[in-house]
């Protein structure tokens, strides 16, 4: 790169340009792909962290619109008791519990917030890890950490939520969110007083909103879904069935995606213009004898500088806004939202400086001899 | 080592028919000698100067150093042509053609990193060669820093840094002023001289061409007796 590296220093002005843009859309992309993670932590931490496998929906004909794809939703879905009983015998599944689960206000002494409660049997084992030995009782809930937080409530605390007046049994620290609601368990008995789940006609002491499933094999899974009268989903493919998550995740994963793109194409017209300006240089070069496997090699080097500089500063930049910003906005640090898309975004940057530069190819030597 | 043209022709597509630019041309350039290629605009100088530098591939005929074999013939690769060019050939252009971004001793420097060396292992031939041309003392300067002659005078040390067994000239002289003009071709044809190179030298300014050893005059792309002066 012993010229590359000279137009760098030479031109600095111009790089230092094109390197500030890329350094902006990095900025933007990782901010953005924490976000979308955050996001979407905020809205399925609680279900990925529950204990299970898979989960059974059912599909009620006057249920809201389906999820993406035709599935089911957890909000039009209501499991009875005679199916989760059903789906305890199915060969493969070694636990069958129901879990209900309803988006409700919650006020404590001081303060009201929306929170979603899921509602299961005591001793069911649908707690998240890091629970510990609490359980769920009767007129008793748990909080997670979020919901403490929110309700400004801790143990020993009166609740009043929906219809029914609890107290604050522990708060667990773990992290549960449901459609950016932070998550507190009641027993199941408590959780159908609620009435928010409700289907009309509805039997009040015999439903939930599915079965957790926890099973050591899928093969009977199919059948069973067509003999209980159910759509069974794994955990990861269930996270769809959260409407709001389905719109914002895609909408947001569109937008990172757009960005990318739009990272490539800009590097790519930057080095379209800038090989343009110095084909003059190309072709005495070659005349000069440069082969065009050394002037490919001396310009994608050159591009691979500035891109790895201008997506390193973004990253960083990035990552210490969302450092900051932690406490008060939905984001989430990992390889995944910062390095990951920093990759991303080299390799496609130097997939369009590498189109714009393939030019070079085309310059011809004799271009040398013609005055300038 | 000697330049030899052998009956090379250069035909180029002109619209629906074709244009000869160079008309079975063969010329001998001895070794350390400089040949100054004269003749009007369009005689084809500039082409047969593009066909002995492998710039341009001949339509017929060949060029060959010294008595080997020929080095560009019709067949001749790009590649084996970028080669023979790194290895054998300074080129000096119309317009010196100096990289911006690189001061005038990287100008000189950069022929070692294109032949795949380190750069700093010419930097002691390369300050000489600066000092050969009267510019050790603007070794560090950028090209937009020196005057027109100061950047004529750095191409031709990069031309020779090399140390090439043929250097193609292309009117060196045609942006200078005649005292200058004459100037740069006695440094040319000395600096031939001093390392042994032939060289071939295109112009169209005979005044300034006293320095040479031999001249020839291109007509029509032939080789031809000079036109008595009108």
């Amino acid at each position: 790169m012993f010229v590359a590296l000279r137009d760098l220093r030479f031109a600095r002005g111009r790089f230092l340009l094109m390197a500030s843009v890329i350094v902006l859309i990095t900025y933007l992309v990782v901010f953005l792909a924490s976000l979308t993670r955050g996001l979407g932590e905020d809205s399925t931490s609680g279900i990925t962290a529950l204990p299970t496998d898979h989960l059974a929906f059912t599909v009620q004909a006057d249920a809201p619109p389906s999820g993406p794809g035709g599935g089911p939703t957890f909000t039009g879905s209501q499991v009875e008791q005679s199916q989760w009983q059903a789906w305890a015998k199915v060969d493969g599944v070694t636990s069958a519990q129901p879990l209900g689960i309803a988006q409700v206000r919650a006020t404590s002494t001081t303060t009201t917030a929306a929170v979603t409660a899921f509602g299961i049997e005591p001793g069911a084992g649908l707690l998240p890890h890091g629970a510990g030995k609490a359980d769920v009782a009767d007129g008793k809930v748990l909080l997670s950490s979020g919901a403490a937080d929110a309700l400004g409530a801790k143990a020993g605390d009166k609740l009043s939520i929906g219809t029914l007046d609890v107290t604050v049994d522990a708060v667990l620290d773990v992290t549960a969110a449901y459609a950016h609601t932070p998550v507190l368990w009641t027993s199941l008995d408590d959780w159908q007083e609620l009435g928010a789940h409700l289907a009309p006609g509805a039997d009040p002491t015999t439903v939930a909103t599915v079965v957790a499933l926890v099973t050591s094999s899928d093969d009977a899974l199919a059948a069973a879904d067509d003999d209980i009268g159910t759509v069974t989903q794994n955990l990861h493919e269930s996270l769809s069935a959260i409407s709001s998550y389905s719109s914002e995740h895609g909408s947001l994963l569109l937008m990172v995606v757009f960005l990318v793109g739009i990272a490539a194409l800009v590097v790519g017209a930057f080095f379209t213009v800038w090989t343009v300006s110095r084909s003059g240089d190309v072709a005495v070069l070659k005349a000069l004898g440069a082969s065009t496997r050394y002037l490919l090699r001396d310009a994608i080097g050159q591009a691979l500088v500035i891109l790895v500089i201008g997506v390193g500063i973004g990253t960083l930049l990035a990552w210490l806004t969302t450092v900051l910003l932690q406490s008060v906005v939905p984001v989430a640090i990992g390889l995944s939202t910062t390095l990951l898309p920093a990759v991303v975004l080299v390799v496609l940057g130097v997939a369009g400086a590498a189109l714009a530069i393939a030019q070079i190819t085309r310059v011809d030597p004799h271009a040398a001899l013609a005055a300038r | 080592m000697d330049l030899r043209l052998d009956h090379v022709t250069l035909v180029y597509p002109d619209g629906d028919s074709t244009l000869t630019a160079v008309d079975d041309v063969s010329l001998v350039v001895p070794s350390g000698t400089t040949t100054a290629l004269l003749g009007p605009s369009g005689s084809g100088k500039s082409s047969m100067l593009a066909v002995a530098g492998g710039l341009t591939p001949p339509t017929s005929g060949s060029v060959a150093f010294g008595d080997g074999p020929p080095v560009f013939t019709t067949t001749t690769t790009r590649d084996v042509a970028t080669t023979v060019r790194l290895e054998r050939i300074g080129f000096v252009f119309q317009q010196p053609q100096l990289i911006p971004s690189l001061t005038a001793l990287e100008q000189l420097e950069l022929l070692a990193h294109l032949r795949g060396q380190r750069p700093s292992s010419v930097r002691e031939r390369a300050l000489e060669m600066l000092d050969a041309v009267g510019l050790g003392p603007w070794a560090h300067k950028r090209p937009d820093t020196l005057s027109g002659g100061q950047r004529q005078r750095v191409a031709i040390a990069r031309a020779f840094v090399g140390d090439p067994h043929v250097l193609l000239v292309d009117e060196p002289t045609s942006a200078l002023d005649h005292e200058r003009g004459v100037e740069i071709i006695e440094l040319v044809t000395g600096l031939g001289r001093r390392f042994d190179a032939a060289t071939l030298l295109v112009s169209h300014d005979e005044s300034t061409l006293g320095a040479v050893d031999a001249t020839a005059y291109l007509l029509d792309g032939r080789l031809t007796e000079r036109p008595a002066a009108a």
